[in-house]
């Protein structure tokens, strides 16, 4: 989002890693409001951070620590259907504290679903987080508890208040879900760096070794998930509150996961930057590849036509891009980067 | 106005938002959030194909409603609420907007909000949210002819009336087999009502979504032993149904389909398991009406149809979109009769709905006589008391086996209110009044 124009110019100025993210939360806060319509918050931008904030929590566990989940879309679900709950039945508890504990809830269901981790590796744990991802969707449809009975096991969202700061409309909501996922992903950066976000790459990097050397593995592994379930429960709950305002649970079916999947690994495993990355590829060029093939068929093809033929082009698309860029969005940047830099000093 | 200007050329190039095609003064555009792909794409195609033959023909025969020239554009959603969400807040900027047809109760509940905020009608015809029949609390939602609560009942009398009354119900056992979406699970408190009211006992069994397996369900009938089973199905779990139940050794005429199980592309790939199944219906199906017969002529002669496949035109979902057409563009003559002839605002239509009032009469007058009985929409009653019918397939095509039969409207009435109001006091809204119902909103701005 950042123009050429707004990078430093002065000669022999370095790169601070600070100042790419500062300029892109100006921009973000400071000028996206004001010029944006609502088409551009609500079908692009807020669930844009909503992946990506998800893509940020599968990242830590899946990128970052080794190990492979297809289970995120039943946290999301977690944690919408917490939020949801918490807020209806304790009357007078804040609505951060709603989501709050609905990250906390998804980070319980969370654990549990690791404890296989402990055994299992690879694609067989991948198969194990599935059986989260059905029993979650299961629970949340069988027990018409979880969405207060209502008559189509529907929720709706309620209003928007932190603070006495309502944040309806369009614009208001971006700025709810903006400030959650600038939030926590600056509390992910922050862990990824630390001892116990290093032990994590080791134990992907090679787990016996890590053991050799003293990283707590069982205990690692269970905090990445804990941790991973917290932040796409969060993610959970922009999605229901700020986006679609109503959920169902089949909204958060198999396909969900592996979008998120996919985000991680088109836009770059054990980045953060590369979960916002692939979640703008993964929510915008659909859209964009619609809009064109719209405009320029419309009128020959229906609809139906259309949107299988963009399916396919996708598909293509996302298949040319992992051969010629396996390391994903982020290496893609950082490439274009090195070759800036002797150009701007 | 310089930041406006920039707004616009910015979303114009950077989100390739389709260019506004120049306003007319007098067109009136519906903003269709179809689906022609996925699982569900026999419904999608036959009712917005029916829906598009019918505004097209007002257009190519009357040239529009009153000279005013109707408008669409389709956008895929393949019945996925996010597609749906997408679609409302791009098309909901282009201008003169009539009113938003998703045909899918999820998109249905996703837009509530947005369509209240925005001044849209949105019409959920034989489906939705059963209280939004409530017009007091809901002013722009109007599940059209039959919301999910009437079907129920029209289903539960039907079989009463197989039984030889309603005091025969006592002691009969009846599976609802329902699909696992919004739309499925939207009748499930309904059918335990009636059954304690009436004294049967009713077990709701979930399929699903999409629907194309049903093995251990149908096992679970079959240690059940129902005396009927209601199947509310939609898209490929229908045909499922009927073949499992062939497998099962469950005969087909005691499979009683609901309104959104009643077509030929839910019956005809069942090939013989569907001989004798029966389903509800609010529109008779066949091609034998002049309205039909009229956008045969008009638009299928000619090439212009909606249509891929002429052999659809008549049939249940073809027939569906065509009443729906009809509905929506009455709901605009009367309000211009109101307002005047002109390109209406969302709440003019709102308006228009709201005296939706077709009698047998005029349903005639329109060429549609038993294709659809009546509609009497209120500012109160959104739903407008649509009657139903029951029809059999005998393997090629369906035959009605009943009159037109009324649910139990005044038994249904104080349960909707019941759940409207608890809606409002959950989002704590207001209850409108008749008299809030006659005032027009301006339009607001939509960005």
């Amino acid at each position: 989002m950042t123009s050429p124009r707004s990078l430093p110019k002065k000669p022999g100025a370095s790169f601070r890693p600070w100042i790419a993210p500062l300029l892109i939360l100006g921009v973000a806060y400071g000028i996206i409001p004001f010029v944006g319509n609502s088409y551009l918050f609500e079908a692009i931008l807020i669930p844009f951070l909503a992946l990506s904030l998800a893509a940020v929590g599968l990242n830590i566990l899946t990128g970052y620590a080794g190990q492979l989940s297809l289970g995120s879309a039943a946290f999301l679900a977690v944690g919408a259907f917490a939020a949801f709950n918490f807020n209806l039945r304790v009357p007078g508890l804040p609505l951060l504290v709603s989501i709050l504990l609905a990250g906390l809830s998804a980070a319980v269901i969370g654990v549990v679903s690791g404890l296989p981790s402990l055994r299992l590796k690879g694609f067989y744990l991948a198969i194990s987080t599935l059986a989260a991802q059905f029993f979650v969707q299961w629970t949340l449809t069988k027990f018409g508890w979880f969405s207060n009975d209502g008559p189509s096991g529907v929720i709706d969202a309620p209003p928007l208040n932190l603070f006495g700061i309502s944040f309806e409309g369009a614009v208001g909501r971006y700025r709810f879900a903006l400030t959650f996922v600038v939030f926590f992903t600056l509390l992910a950066w922050k862990f990824v760096t630390t001892r116990t976000g290093h032990h994590l790459i080791a134990i992907r990097d090679h787990e016996l070794a890590a053991k050799v050397i003293g990283v707590p593995v069982l205990r690692t592994k269970l905090l990445a998930f804990a941790l991973s379930a917290f932040l796409i429960g969060i993610a959970g709950v922009i999605w229901a509150f700020a986006y679609l305002r109503t959920v169902e649970s089949a909204g958060f079916n198999l396909d969900r996961s592996f979008q998120i999947v996919f985000i991680i690994i088109i836009g770059g495993l054990a980045t953060i930057r590369g979960a916002f990355f692939g979640a703008a590829l993964i929510v915008i060029f659909p859209l964009v590849l619609s809009r064109l093939g719209q405009l320029a068929l419309g009128n020959i093809f229906d609809s139906g036509v259309l949107e299988m033929s963009q399916l396919i082009v996708l598909g293509v698309l996302i298949i040319l891009f992992l051969i010629l860029e396996p390391n994903g969005l982020a290496a893609l940047g950082d490439r274009l980067k090195r070759k800036l830099r002797p150009l701007l000093s | 106005m310089k930041l406006t200007a920039f707004k616009h050329a910015a979303l114009a190039l950077a989100f390739l938002a389709p260019l506004t095609s120049s306003t007319w003064a007098d067109e009136q555009f519906f903003p269709l959030q179809s689906y022609r792909v996925g699982p569900y794409a026999a419904g999608g195609t036959g009712f917005f194909g029916g829906f598009i033959d019918y505004l097209n023909l007002i257009n190519t025969r009357d040239g529009g409603v009153n000279g005013v020239k109707l408008t669409w554009e389709e956008g895929e959603t393949q019945y996925e609420v996010e597609k749906g969400v997408e679609v409302y807040e791009r098309l909901k900027t282009k201008p003169n907007i009539a009113a938003w047809t998703p045909l899918s109760v999820g998109i249905a509940y996703a837009l509530i909000d947005r369509v209240t905020e925005d001044k849209t009608p949105l019409t959920t015809i034989n489906h939705g949210r059963t209280d939004s029949t409530d017009g007091r609390i809901f002013p722009y939602i109007f599940p059209l002819l039959l919301n999910p609560y009437s079907e129920t009942s029209g289903i539960v009398n039907y079989l009463a009336s197989k039984f030889g009354g309603l005091d025969q119900l006592k002691g009969k056992k009846i599976v609802v087999l329902y699909h696992g979406s919004p739309y499925g699970k939207e009748t499930i408190p309904i059918y335990e009502l009636l059954a304690a009211k009436y004294g049967f006992t009713v077990q709701q069994i979930e399929v699903p979504h999409p629907g194309n397996e049903q093995q251990s369900q149908w096992l679970t009938i079959r240690r059940a032993k129902p005396d009927y089973i209601v199947l509310r199905g939609w898209g490929v779990m229908n045909p499922v149904a009927l073949k499992t139940a062939q497998k099962t050794g469950f005969p087909a005429d005691r499979i009683i389909g609901n309104v959104w199980s009643n077509s030929e592309e839910d019956a005809a790939p069942a090939g013989d398991a569907a001989k004798g199944y029966i389903a509800i219906t609010t529109q008779a199906s066949g091609s034998q009406y002049p309205v039909i017969q009229e956008i045969t002529k008009t638009l299928y002669d000619q090439g212009k149809g909606n249509l891929q496949d002429k052999n659809r035109i008549g049939s249940v979902y073809h027939n569906l979109g065509v009443v729906n057409g009809i509905l929506n563009v009455e709901a605009i003559r009367i309000a211009q009769e109101k307002f005047g002839k002109r390109t209406l605002t969302g709440d003019e239509v709102r308006w228009g709905f709201e005296h939706l009032q077709l009698s047998r009469e005029r349903v005639k007058e329109l060429g549609a006589e038993d294709l659809f009985h009546s509609i009497h929409v209120t500012w109160d009653n959104h739903e407008g008391n649509g009657y139903v019918k029951f029809q059999q397939w005998d393997g090629k095509k369906w035959t009605p086996v009943s009159d037109w039969i009324a649910p139990d409207w005044a038994l249904l009435r104080p349960i909707i209110e019941k759940s409207a109001e608890a809606y409002a006091k959950e989002k704590s809204l207001p209850i409108r009044t008749s008299g809030d119902a006659e005032i027009i909103h301006k339009e607001t701005a939509s960005h």
